[in-house]
C-alpha cells in the first residue's frame, strides 16, 4: 500500500492503496464517489470517464500512481450546485433511461463544450463515439449536448 | 361527451386499509403498515435506517407537512416505471407532481407482483393505481367536508388541496391527513374516477424522477451499495458452461494482499441457478480482481466442451432435411398447396446467440446478520431472487429481505437471479456484508443468452399474387432439465414458436414444425423474447413472397391481414389478435412515411414490417441508404404504435420506442457470440461491439394511435419490427436479401 495525495474535485484527499489500483476503484471503493461507473474495465465503454486537468480520461485505465498532482474532476464535482448546462439540459430533455452511462456521457460532453462551445452533430458524435449507452438514448444525448450549448451561451451573455 | 366511470369493485375486501402514524398521516395501500421510508435508502441496511427493522408497505403516504410519498413497487431498469405508475396515482389523487416524493419499495408480498418483465407492469397495475388514487382523494374530500361542516358535493380536490366552491375556502392535503386517516374507506361505488378530459398529468411529458440524482452521480444502482465493514467478492465459474471445480490454488490466493478468504462453492447443475465456482473475498474490488488474475482452477468441463456454434449449424442443416420433431400447427394441405402454387420461394434464415450486455455488470450485496439475510440487488424480478436463495441455501423466505436497487439496464437479464444467489452463497461463509461484482467478461460469458436459431421456410403465392402456402421448420435450442428424477428438453426462453405466431392463423395452408438441438448453453429472456427474432424472419420472408408475386409489400400485407376484426387465439392460452388495430398502425405508418410515394435513387430504399407482441401493435417503415461499397445508413425510422387508450408519459414512451429501435438496429448490425468448446469466444466490448451514437438514425418519428383499449406497456413491442423493416429496405435499395444475423455476415455492395 502506498499513500497518495490526490486532488479530487478541488480538495486534497489522502488515500492508502496499491499503486496499480485504477483511479476508478479508488473513487468508488475508497472515496465513495460512486457517480463514476464501472462498465467494462478495459477502456471500451466510457462509463468511467472523469477529467484529468480537464481532459476526459478513462479512470478504469488510469493507475492511481500516475495521477500525481493532476486535478481530478468527477461527475460529483462537475458543478458545485449540480446545475452545469449539461446537467440542466439532461433533465429538461429527460435524456436518461437507466442512467448508468450518463455520468460518462456528461463528463465527455463537458470536455467537448469546453473546447468547442458550438459543436456540430458530427463533432458531437465524434466526441461521444467512445461512450456506450446500452439503453440507446443517443438521439437525446445529441439533442442534450446541443441544448446545453445553447444554455451555456445564454449564461455567458446574461 | 361526458362519461362517469365507476371503478370496478375491489377483488379483495382488504385492498385498502389505513392507519395513523407519524403525528397524523393518511396511508393507503393493500396493507398499510408504517412510516414512509427514507428516500435515500440505497446504502443503508433496513435495520440502521429505521431502528426497528420496520418496512414501508403502503403505496401512498401523506404527511402533515403536505408531502405526498408514493411507493414504486416495480423495479426501475430504465423503462421509466418509477415515474409513470406513480403518475397514475397522482392524477386521480389530484396532487401536484411537485409535492410528490417517490420511494422504491422493497420486495414485499403486500405489494403484489413486483416483476418488471414482459411489458406487464403498466397493464397489470394501471386500473388498481387509478382506484387507489381516487379512493384517497375521496377520503380527503370527505375529511374537508366534515371539517367545514358542508356537504361533500360542494367540495372538490385540485392541486394537493380540497376546495369549497361556495365560499372559496381551501385546505391542503397536509392539514387534512390526520382527519382523513380516521375516516372509513368508502365503498368502491362511491369512488368516481376522473373523466380523462380533466387529466392534468397523464399524457404530459414528465422527466424521470431520478434524473436529478443520475446527472449528479448520486448512489442509486446495485453496484453503488456500500455497507459498514463491507467486503468485495469475485466469483470465477468454469469457462465451459456448468463445469465443476476439480482443484484451485486457494492457499496461494489467500496469501495475496487484501484477500480475506477464498473458497470453492460446490453449486449445482441448474444452468440458471448457483453454478460451481471459486469465490475470492477481499478488502476492495481491485484486491479481489487482482487476486483473481493469479487464480488457477482446474475444471471438469463435462460434455458441453464438445459443443460449438459450427457444430450446431451443421446439425441444423441435417435436421432441416427431416420432418420436425413437433408439429405446432397444420392447416389445410401445405404440401399440395406449395406444389400447386404459381410461385414458390425457399429460404433459410439464422441468427446467433447474443448477450444482454446491460451496462451495469451483474452484482449483488448480501449480509447475514441477526438470523436473517439481507440482500440488495439490481433485479427485474426480486421474488425470483428470494426464491432461489431460499431453495438453494435452505433459508426460509421470511428470513430473506431483498432491497430493490435501480438497475443499469435489464433487457430481461435481471429476471434471472444467479448473481443474487452467488452473492448470498459467498456471504453465508463470511461474517460481513459482501458485494459481488461481476467483470464485463463474466457478464458476457455467463449470461443467460438469447438463443440462436435456424428457420427453414417455404412459401407459395397463387396466380393472383396471394399468399396461399407457408411452411416453416424451426430448429431451436433446448437444455436438458431434470425434474422429479426425469430428464426432459426445455427450449430456451423465446426459443419456442407458438402455433399462433403470425402468419399462422392467416394462411390457409400452413405447416409449422419445430426441432430442438440439445445444448449446454444457459438461455434466458432477452427483450421481447421470441418476437425479437421471429418478426425479422417472418416479415423478411413475407417480403420475399411479396416481391416474388410482384406485389407492393404494403398491399400484400394488408391483403394477408384480411377483413376479420379480431382473430381468436388457438386453445386456452391463445391470445386474440386484433386485425383492425394492426391495420390501423400499418396504414398510419405508411401515410406518415410517404410509403410508395417517394422517388428513390438506386442504393436507397424503404422497408415495412409490423408485429404484435406484449399486447402492443406496432408497425415501422425504415428509410435506408446503402453505399456502393456496402455501408448501411438508416436515414429515418417511422413508428406507429397502438398500446391503447393513453400514453401515460409521452417522454418516457418516446424514450422506450427510440431506445427499442436503436437497440434493435444494434442487434441487427453487430451482436453475435461465437461458441467453441462449450464456451463463449468473445470477452468484452472490443470483440462484442454494441451500437454507438454514430449509427443511431438521425430521425425516429413516433406516432401513437390512442384507441379505445386498455393501456398496455411499451418496454418491448417497438423492438421486433425494426430489423425486418430495415432488411426489407436494404432489399429495396440493393437487391440483397439479408438472411443471416448480424448484418456483417451479408455483403451489401452493389454496382
Ligand atoms: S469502465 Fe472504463 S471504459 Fe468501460
Ligand atoms: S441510459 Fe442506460 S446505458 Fe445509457
Amino acid at each position: 500500500m502506498t499513500k497518495y495525495v490526490l486532488n479530487i474535485n478541488g480538495a486534497a484527499q489522502t488515500v492508502d492503496v496499491v499503486p496499480d489500483t485504477p483511479l476508478l476503484w479508488v473513487l468508488r471503493d475508497t472515496l465513495e464517489l460512486v457517480g463514476t461507473k464501472f462498465g467494462c474495465g478495459a477502456g471500451h465503454c466510457g462509463a468511467c470517464t472523469v477529467h484529468l486537468n480537464g481532459v476526459p480520461t478513462r479512470s478504469c485505465m488510469t493507475p492511481v500512481s500516475t495521477v500525481g498532482r493532476k486535478q481530478v474532476t468527477t461527475i460529483e464535482g462537475l458543478d458545485a450546485r449540480g446545475t452545469h448546462p449539461l446537467q440542466r439540459a439532461w433533465q429538461e430533455l429527460d435524456v436518461p433511461q437507466c442512467g448508468y452511462c450518463q455520468a460518462g456521457q456528461i463528463m465527455t460532453a463537458a470536455a467537448l463544450l469546453q473546447e468547442n462551445p458550438n459543436p456540430t452533430d458530427e463533432e458531437i458524435e465524434g466526441a461521444l463515439a467512445g461512450n456506450l449507452c446500452r439503453c440507446a438514448t443517443y438521439l437525446r444525448i445529441r439533442a442534450g449536448v446541443r441544448r446545453a450549448a445553447e444554455l451555456a451561451k445564454e449564461e455567458r451573455s446574461a | 361527451m361526458t362519461t362517469t366511470r365507476h371503478p370496478a369493485s375491489p377483488g379483495r375486501r382488504d385492498f385498502l386499509r389505513k392507519s395513523v402514524f407519524g403525528g397524523g398521516a393518511l396511508v393507503l395501500g393493500y396493507f398499510a403498515g408504517g412510516a414512509g421510508h427514507a428516500v435515500a435508502q440505497i446504502a443503508k441496511p433496513a435495520t440502521l435506517a429505521d431502528g426497528a427493522g420496520f418496512k414501508p408497505s403502503a403505496f401512498i403516504h401523506i404527511g402533515s407537512d403536505g408531502i405526498v410519498t408514493l411507493v414504486s413497487k416495480q423495479p426501475e431498469i430504465g423503462q421509466g416505471i418509477k415515474t409513470s405508475l406513480p403518475m397514475v396515482i397522482a392524477e386521480e389523487l389530484e396532487v401536484s407532481w411537485k409535492d410528490v416524493a417517490i420511494v422504491q419499495g422493497d420486495l414485499d408480498p403486500a405489494y403484489g407482483s413486483q416483476s418488471a418483465g414482459g411489458s406487464r407492469s403498466t397493464p397489470t397495475n394501471y386500473t388498481e393505481f387509478q382506484r387507489l388514487g381516487a379512493t384517497a382523494r375521496t377520503m380527503l374530500i370527505a375529511a374537508a367536508a366534515s371539517n367545514w361542516g358542508v356537504p361533500v358535493a360542494e367540495c372538490h380536490a385540485a392541486d394537493s388541496a380540497v376546495h369549497h366552491r361556495p365560499t372559496g375556502r381551501k385546505l391542503g392535503y397536509g392539514a387534512l391527513a390526520a382527519t382523513a386517516a380516521t375516516l372509513p374507506v368508502p365503498d368502491a361505488k362511491d369512488v368516481v374516477l376522473k373523466d380523462p378530459k380533466d387529466y392534468k398529468l397523464l399524457g404530459k411529458r414528465i422527466g424521470g424522477v431520478d434524473n436529478p440524482a443520475v446527472v449528479t452521480g448520486k448512489p442509486l444502482f446495485g453496484i453503488d451499495v456500500k455497507l459498514p465493514g463491507m467486503l468485495y467478492a469475485v466469483y470465477e465459474k468454469s469457462p465451459a458452461f456448468g463445469g465443476k471445480v476439480v482443484s484451485a490454488n486457494l492457499d496461494a490466493i489467500k496469501a495475496l494482499p487484501g484477500v480475506r478468504d477464498a473458497f470453492v462453492i460446490e453449486g449445482g447443475s441448474d444452468l440458471r441457478g448457483l453454478l460451481p465456482g471459486v469465490a475470492i473475498v477481499a478488502e476492495s474490488t481491485w484486491a479481489a480482481y487482482s487476486a483473481r488474475r493469479q487464480l488457477k482452477v482446474s475444471w471438469d468441463e463435462g460434455q458441453v466442451a464438445t459443443e460449438s456454434w459450427s457444430g450446431y449449424a451443421a446439425r441444423a442443416a441435417e435436421l432441416a432435411k427431416l420432418p420436425g420433431a413437433a408439429v405446432l400447427r397444420k392447416d389445410g394441405d401445405p404440401v399440395g398447396a406449395l406444389a400447386a402454387a404459381a410461385k414458390t420461394v425457399e429460404a433459410a434464415y439464422s441468427y446467433p446467440f447474443i448477450s444482454h450486455a446491460s451496462i451495469e455488470p451483474q452484482n449483488a450485496t448480501a449480509w447475514f446478520h441477526d438470523d436473517i439475510v439481507e440482500l440488495w440487488a439490481p433485479t427485474q424480478n426480486p421474488a425470483t431472487g428470494q426464491n432461489l436463495v431460499s431453495s438453494t441455501l435452505g433459508i426460509p423466505k421470511e428470513k430473506i429481505t431483498l432491497h430493490i436497487t435501480r438497475s443499469g439496464g435489464g433487457f430481461g437479464r435481471r429476471l434471472s437471479a444467479d448473481y443474487i444467489v452467488e452473492a448470498a452463497a459467498i456471504a453465508q461463509r463470511v461474517k460481513a456484508p459482501v458485494k459481488l461484482t461481476w467483470s464485463r467478461e463474466d457478464d458476457l460469458r455467463h449470461d443467460h443468452f438469447r438463443a440462436g436459431g435456424f428457420h427453414f421456410l417455404r412459401g407459395g403465392v397463387d396466380a393472383k399474387g396471394k399468399l396461399v402456402a407457408w411452411h416453416n421448420h424451426f430448429v431451436t435450442f433446448a437444455n436438458s432439465v431434470v425434474r422429479d428424477g426425469k430428464a426432459s428438453l426445455q427450449t430456451g426462453s423465446g426459443g419456442s414458436l407458438g402455433g399462433d405466431e403470425f402468419p399462422g392463423r392467416w394462411v390457409e395452408n400452413c405447416l409449422l414444425e419445430q426441432t430442438p438441438i440439445e445444448c449446454g448453453v444457459p438461455m434466458g429472456p432477452w427483450r421481447a423474447p421470441g418476437s425479437n427474432v421471429f418478426a425479422w424472419v417472418f416479415h423478411s420472408f413475407i417480403d420475399e413472397l411479396a416481391h416474388a408475386a410482384g406485389r407492393d409489400p404494403l398491399d400484400f400485407r394488408l391483403e394477408l391481414l384480411g377483413e376479420r376484426d379480431v382473430v381468436p387465439g388457438t386453445g386456452e392460452r391463445g391470445v386474440p389478435y386484433n386485425v383492425s388495430r394492426m391495420k390501423g398502425v400499418l396504414r398510419e405508418v405508411a401515410r406518415r412515411a410517404d410509403w410508395g410515394r417517394k422517388k428513390l435513387a438506386r442504393g436507397q430504399g424503404q422497408g415495412i414490417a409490423f408485429h404484435f407482441s406484449h399486447l402492443g401493435y406496432v408497425a415501422q417503415v425504415a428509410d435506408v441508404s446503402v453505399s456502393k461499397d456496402g455501408v448501411l445508413k438508416v436515414d429515418r425510422v417511422v413508428v406507429a404504435v397502438d398500446i391503447g387508450a393513453r400514453i401515460v408519459n409521452p417522454s418516457g414512451a418516446d424514450n422506450q420506442v427510440q431506445g427499442s429501435v436503436i437497440d434493435a438496429l444494434g442487434a441487427l448490425m453487430y451482436q453475435e457470440l461465437d461458441i467453441e468448446r462449450g464456451r463463449i469466444v468473445q470477452s468484452n466490448f472490443h470483440d462484442y461491439p454494441m451500437i454507438r451514437i454514430g449509427d443511431a438514425p438521425p430521425r425516429i418519428d413516433v406516432h401513437y394511435l390512442e384507441t379505445d383499449y386498455p393501456v398496455t406497456g411499451l418496454g418491448e413491442p417497438a423492438f421486433p419490427p425494426l430489423a425486418p423493416a430495415v432488411c426489407n429496405a436494404i432489399f429495396a435499395a440493393t437487391g440483397h436479401r439479408v438472411r443471416q444475423l448480424p448484418l456483417s455476415r451479408t455483403d451489401l455492395r452493389w454496382s
